[in-house]
Protein backbone atom coordinates (compact mmCIF):
# COMPACT_ATOMS: atom_id res chain seq x y z
CA UNK A 1 0.00 0.00 0.00
CA UNK A 2 1.49 3.36 -0.97
CA UNK A 3 2.21 5.82 1.79
CA UNK A 4 -0.25 8.66 1.93
CA UNK A 5 1.42 12.07 1.79
CA UNK A 6 -0.73 13.30 4.65
CA UNK A 7 -1.47 11.05 7.55
CA UNK A 8 -5.22 11.05 8.15
CA UNK A 9 -5.82 10.57 11.86
CA UNK A 10 -8.29 7.83 12.65
CA UNK A 11 -10.23 8.80 15.79
CA UNK A 12 -10.10 6.41 18.70
CA UNK A 13 -13.50 5.43 20.16
CA UNK A 14 -13.02 8.01 22.91
CA UNK A 15 -12.35 10.72 20.36
CA UNK A 16 -15.27 9.62 18.17
CA UNK A 17 -17.64 9.83 21.14
CA UNK A 18 -16.23 13.24 22.01
CA UNK A 19 -16.80 14.50 18.46
CA UNK A 20 -20.41 13.30 18.51
CA UNK A 21 -21.13 14.81 21.92
CA UNK A 22 -19.40 18.07 21.00
CA UNK A 23 -21.31 18.46 17.73
CA UNK A 24 -24.63 17.65 19.40
CA UNK A 25 -23.97 20.10 22.23
CA UNK A 26 -22.87 22.86 19.86
CA UNK A 27 -25.88 22.46 17.59
CA UNK A 28 -28.25 22.37 20.55
CA UNK A 29 -26.76 25.48 22.14
CA UNK A 30 -26.88 27.31 18.82
CA UNK A 31 -30.55 26.37 18.48
CA UNK A 32 -31.25 27.63 22.02
CA UNK A 33 -30.30 31.17 21.05
CA UNK A 34 -31.65 31.19 17.47
CA UNK A 35 -35.02 29.47 17.76
CA UNK A 36 -38.03 31.76 17.44
CA UNK A 37 -40.26 29.52 19.52
CA UNK A 38 -39.28 29.82 23.16
CA UNK A 39 -40.57 26.37 24.00
CA UNK A 40 -38.32 24.74 21.39
CA UNK A 41 -35.49 26.81 22.81
CA UNK A 42 -36.12 25.28 26.22
CA UNK A 43 -36.15 21.77 24.72
CA UNK A 44 -32.85 22.48 22.96
CA UNK A 45 -31.48 23.77 26.26
CA UNK A 46 -32.28 20.38 27.81
CA UNK A 47 -30.36 18.75 24.96
CA UNK A 48 -27.40 21.06 25.42
CA UNK A 49 -27.32 20.44 29.18
CA UNK A 50 -27.38 16.69 28.57
CA UNK A 51 -24.50 17.17 26.15
CA UNK A 52 -22.50 19.02 28.80
CA UNK A 53 -23.20 16.12 31.18
CA UNK A 54 -21.78 13.84 28.49
CA UNK A 55 -18.67 16.02 28.32
CA UNK A 56 -18.27 15.60 32.10
CA UNK A 57 -18.50 11.82 31.70
CA UNK A 58 -15.79 11.96 29.02
CA UNK A 59 -13.66 14.02 31.42
CA UNK A 60 -14.22 11.31 34.07
CA UNK A 61 -16.08 13.61 36.44
CA UNK A 62 -19.03 11.26 36.92
CA UNK A 63 -20.35 12.88 40.08
CA UNK A 64 -20.53 16.20 38.32
CA UNK A 65 -22.38 14.60 35.39
CA UNK A 66 -25.00 13.20 37.76
CA UNK A 67 -25.28 16.56 39.55
CA UNK A 68 -25.63 18.29 36.17
CA UNK A 69 -28.50 16.02 35.13
CA UNK A 70 -30.24 16.31 38.50
CA UNK A 71 -29.89 20.06 38.98
CA UNK A 72 -29.97 21.41 35.44
CA UNK A 73 -32.14 18.97 33.53
CA UNK A 74 -34.25 17.98 36.50
CA UNK A 75 -34.79 21.31 38.20
CA UNK A 76 -33.67 24.30 36.15
CA UNK A 77 -35.10 23.14 32.82
CA UNK A 78 -38.41 22.31 34.50
CA UNK A 79 -38.47 25.71 36.15
CA UNK A 80 -37.79 27.46 32.84
CA UNK A 81 -40.51 25.44 31.12
CA UNK A 82 -42.95 26.45 33.85
CA UNK A 83 -42.02 30.11 33.48
CA UNK A 84 -42.50 29.91 29.71
CA UNK A 85 -45.94 28.42 30.16
CA UNK A 86 -46.91 30.97 32.84
CA UNK A 87 -46.06 33.80 30.43
CA UNK A 88 -47.77 31.97 27.63
CA UNK A 89 -49.52 34.82 25.85
CA UNK A 90 -46.32 36.12 24.34
CA UNK A 91 -44.63 32.79 23.72
CA UNK A 92 -45.40 32.88 20.00
CA UNK A 93 -44.82 36.56 19.41
CA UNK A 94 -45.32 38.10 16.02
CA UNK A 95 -42.54 40.57 16.76
CA UNK A 96 -38.87 39.80 16.31
CA UNK A 97 -37.29 37.67 19.06
CA UNK A 98 -34.13 39.75 18.86
CA UNK A 99 -33.51 43.37 19.72
CA UNK A 100 -32.09 45.99 17.40
CA UNK A 101 -28.48 45.31 18.41
CA UNK A 102 -28.71 41.78 17.04
CA UNK A 103 -26.17 42.04 14.23
CA UNK A 104 -23.62 43.97 16.27
CA UNK A 105 -23.93 41.40 19.05
CA UNK A 106 -23.68 38.53 16.57
CA UNK A 107 -20.45 39.83 15.09
CA UNK A 108 -19.09 40.49 18.57
CA UNK A 109 -19.90 36.94 19.73
CA UNK A 110 -18.28 35.54 16.59
CA UNK A 111 -15.22 37.67 17.24
CA UNK A 112 -15.01 36.44 20.84
CA UNK A 113 -15.22 32.85 19.66
CA UNK A 114 -12.54 33.29 16.98
CA UNK A 115 -10.29 35.14 19.41
CA UNK A 116 -10.57 32.49 22.14
CA UNK A 117 -10.35 29.58 19.69
CA UNK A 118 -7.26 31.10 18.12
CA UNK A 119 -5.72 31.74 21.52
CA UNK A 120 -6.40 28.19 22.75
CA UNK A 121 -4.02 26.72 20.20
CA UNK A 122 -1.21 29.17 20.92
CA UNK A 123 -1.04 29.02 24.70
CA UNK A 124 1.42 26.37 25.99
CA UNK A 125 -0.90 24.72 28.52
CA UNK A 126 0.81 22.93 31.40
CA UNK A 127 -0.80 19.59 30.57
CA UNK A 128 0.34 16.64 32.67
CA UNK A 129 2.26 13.93 30.78
CA UNK A 130 0.52 11.03 32.44
CA UNK A 131 -3.23 11.46 32.08
CA UNK A 132 -4.42 8.34 33.89
CA UNK A 133 -6.43 8.97 37.02
CA UNK A 134 -5.08 7.55 40.25
CA UNK A 135 -7.71 5.54 42.08
CA UNK A 136 -11.15 4.58 40.82
CA UNK A 137 -14.23 6.77 40.49
CA UNK A 138 -15.44 5.85 43.95
CA UNK A 139 -12.35 7.15 45.70
CA UNK A 140 -12.65 10.36 43.67
CA UNK A 141 -16.16 10.95 44.98
CA UNK A 142 -14.99 10.17 48.52
CA UNK A 143 -12.19 12.72 48.10
CA UNK A 144 -14.66 15.27 46.74
CA UNK A 145 -16.94 14.82 49.74
CA UNK A 146 -13.96 15.08 52.06
CA UNK A 147 -12.89 18.34 50.41
CA UNK A 148 -16.37 19.77 50.96
CA UNK A 149 -16.31 19.21 54.71
CA UNK A 150 -12.69 20.25 55.27
CA UNK A 151 -11.15 22.75 52.83
CA UNK A 152 -14.42 24.11 51.47
CA UNK A 153 -16.54 23.86 54.62
CA UNK A 154 -17.20 27.61 54.89
CA UNK A 155 -18.06 28.11 51.17
CA UNK A 156 -20.36 25.09 51.39
CA UNK A 157 -22.26 26.64 54.31
CA UNK A 158 -22.44 29.96 52.49
CA UNK A 159 -23.81 28.26 49.37
CA UNK A 160 -26.45 26.58 51.50
CA UNK A 161 -27.39 29.94 53.01
CA UNK A 162 -27.45 31.56 49.55
CA UNK A 163 -29.77 28.87 48.20
CA UNK A 164 -32.10 29.26 51.18
CA UNK A 165 -32.23 33.05 50.86
CA UNK A 166 -32.63 32.91 47.08
CA UNK A 167 -35.48 30.40 47.20
CA UNK A 168 -37.33 32.25 49.97
CA UNK A 169 -36.82 35.47 48.00
CA UNK A 170 -38.09 33.81 44.83
CA UNK A 171 -41.25 32.70 46.59
CA UNK A 172 -41.77 36.20 47.99
CA UNK A 173 -41.25 37.80 44.58
CA UNK A 174 -43.49 35.48 42.60
CA UNK A 175 -46.28 35.42 45.18
CA UNK A 176 -49.56 37.16 44.53
CA UNK A 177 -49.89 40.22 46.73
CA UNK A 178 -53.60 39.87 47.45
CA UNK B 1 -7.18 11.00 24.54
CA UNK B 2 -8.93 14.09 23.24
CA UNK B 3 -6.58 17.08 23.46
CA UNK B 4 -7.34 19.76 26.02
CA UNK B 5 -7.73 22.30 23.23
CA UNK B 6 -10.78 20.46 21.88
CA UNK B 7 -12.62 20.92 25.18
CA UNK B 8 -11.60 24.56 25.40
CA UNK B 9 -12.80 25.24 21.85
CA UNK B 10 -16.13 23.56 22.56
CA UNK B 11 -16.51 25.65 25.70
CA UNK B 12 -15.63 28.82 23.77
CA UNK B 13 -18.31 28.01 21.20
CA UNK B 14 -20.99 27.41 23.83
CA UNK B 15 -19.94 30.59 25.64
CA UNK B 16 -20.21 32.62 22.44
CA UNK B 17 -23.68 31.22 21.77
CA UNK B 18 -24.69 32.21 25.30
CA UNK B 19 -23.13 35.65 24.92
CA UNK B 20 -25.07 36.26 21.73
CA UNK B 21 -28.31 35.03 23.28
CA UNK B 22 -27.93 37.01 26.48
CA UNK B 23 -27.36 40.28 24.64
CA UNK B 24 -29.54 39.90 21.56
CA UNK B 25 -32.72 38.18 22.73
CA UNK B 26 -35.67 40.31 23.74
CA UNK B 27 -37.41 37.73 25.88
CA UNK B 28 -36.20 37.70 29.50
CA UNK B 29 -36.57 33.91 29.79
CA UNK B 30 -34.53 33.40 26.62
CA UNK B 31 -31.86 35.63 28.11
CA UNK B 32 -31.79 33.55 31.30
CA UNK B 33 -31.39 30.37 29.22
CA UNK B 34 -28.44 31.95 27.42
CA UNK B 35 -26.85 32.82 30.77
CA UNK B 36 -27.18 29.15 31.74
CA UNK B 37 -25.29 28.22 28.57
CA UNK B 38 -22.45 30.58 29.51
CA UNK B 39 -22.21 29.12 33.01
CA UNK B 40 -22.07 25.61 31.55
CA UNK B 41 -19.27 26.60 29.19
CA UNK B 42 -17.24 27.91 32.11
CA UNK B 43 -17.88 24.65 33.99
CA UNK B 44 -16.53 22.62 31.07
CA UNK B 45 -13.35 24.70 31.23
CA UNK B 46 -12.99 24.19 34.98
CA UNK B 47 -13.39 20.42 34.76
CA UNK B 48 -11.15 20.13 31.68
CA UNK B 49 -8.37 22.03 33.43
CA UNK B 50 -8.76 19.78 36.48
CA UNK B 51 -8.56 16.66 34.32
CA UNK B 52 -5.56 17.74 32.26
CA UNK B 53 -3.71 19.70 34.94
CA UNK B 54 -0.56 18.41 36.62
CA UNK B 55 -2.16 18.11 40.05
CA UNK B 56 -5.31 15.98 39.89
CA UNK B 57 -5.30 15.20 43.61
CA UNK B 58 -6.42 18.79 44.11
CA UNK B 59 -10.13 18.68 43.33
CA UNK B 60 -10.60 22.45 43.22
CA UNK B 61 -11.79 22.35 39.60
CA UNK B 62 -14.65 19.98 40.33
CA UNK B 63 -15.51 21.78 43.56
CA UNK B 64 -15.76 25.12 41.78
CA UNK B 65 -17.98 23.56 39.12
CA UNK B 66 -20.35 22.29 41.80
CA UNK B 67 -20.46 25.74 43.42
CA UNK B 68 -21.22 27.27 40.03
CA UNK B 69 -24.10 24.82 39.54
CA UNK B 70 -25.50 25.74 42.97
CA UNK B 71 -25.26 29.47 42.32
CA UNK B 72 -26.85 28.97 38.88
CA UNK B 73 -29.79 27.23 40.53
CA UNK B 74 -30.26 30.15 42.91
CA UNK B 75 -29.86 32.65 40.08
CA UNK B 76 -32.43 31.02 37.84
CA UNK B 77 -34.96 30.74 40.69
CA UNK B 78 -34.71 34.45 41.52
CA UNK B 79 -34.55 35.43 37.84
CA UNK B 80 -37.69 33.54 36.91
CA UNK B 81 -39.51 34.89 39.97
CA UNK B 82 -38.62 38.41 38.81
CA UNK B 83 -39.82 37.63 35.29
CA UNK B 84 -43.14 36.35 36.59
CA UNK B 85 -43.55 39.36 38.92
CA UNK B 86 -42.86 41.74 36.02
CA UNK B 87 -45.21 39.80 33.75
CA UNK B 88 -47.96 40.12 36.34
CA UNK B 89 -47.61 43.89 36.71
CA UNK B 90 -46.58 44.93 33.17
CA UNK B 91 -47.99 42.08 31.01
CA UNK B 92 -44.72 41.74 29.12
CA UNK B 93 -41.46 39.81 29.38
CA UNK B 94 -39.72 41.71 26.59
CA UNK B 95 -36.67 43.35 28.05
CA UNK B 96 -36.81 46.46 25.84
CA UNK B 97 -40.35 47.18 27.01
CA UNK B 98 -39.39 47.08 30.69
CA UNK B 99 -38.23 50.67 31.05
CA UNK B 100 -39.77 51.85 34.33
CA UNK B 101 -36.50 53.42 35.47
CA UNK B 102 -35.80 55.20 32.20
CA UNK B 103 -37.64 58.38 33.25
Amino acid sequence: MPELPVEIPIPTPHQAVFIMVAVATSVASLLVVTNRNLFYSALCLVGALFGVAGVYVLLEAEFLAIAQVLVYVGAIATLITFAIMLTRGIMFGTTSPNNRHMFAVMSMALLVFLLVAGLVDRVPWAVAEDLTLSGDGKSLIVDLGWEFVTTYALPLELIGLLLLIALVGAVMLARDDE
Amino acid sequence: MVPLQAYLTLAAFIFSCGLYGALARRNAIAMLMAVELMLNAVNINLVAFWRYGPNREDLAGQTFAIFVIAVAAAEVAVGLALVIAIYRSRKTVYLDEIDLLQG
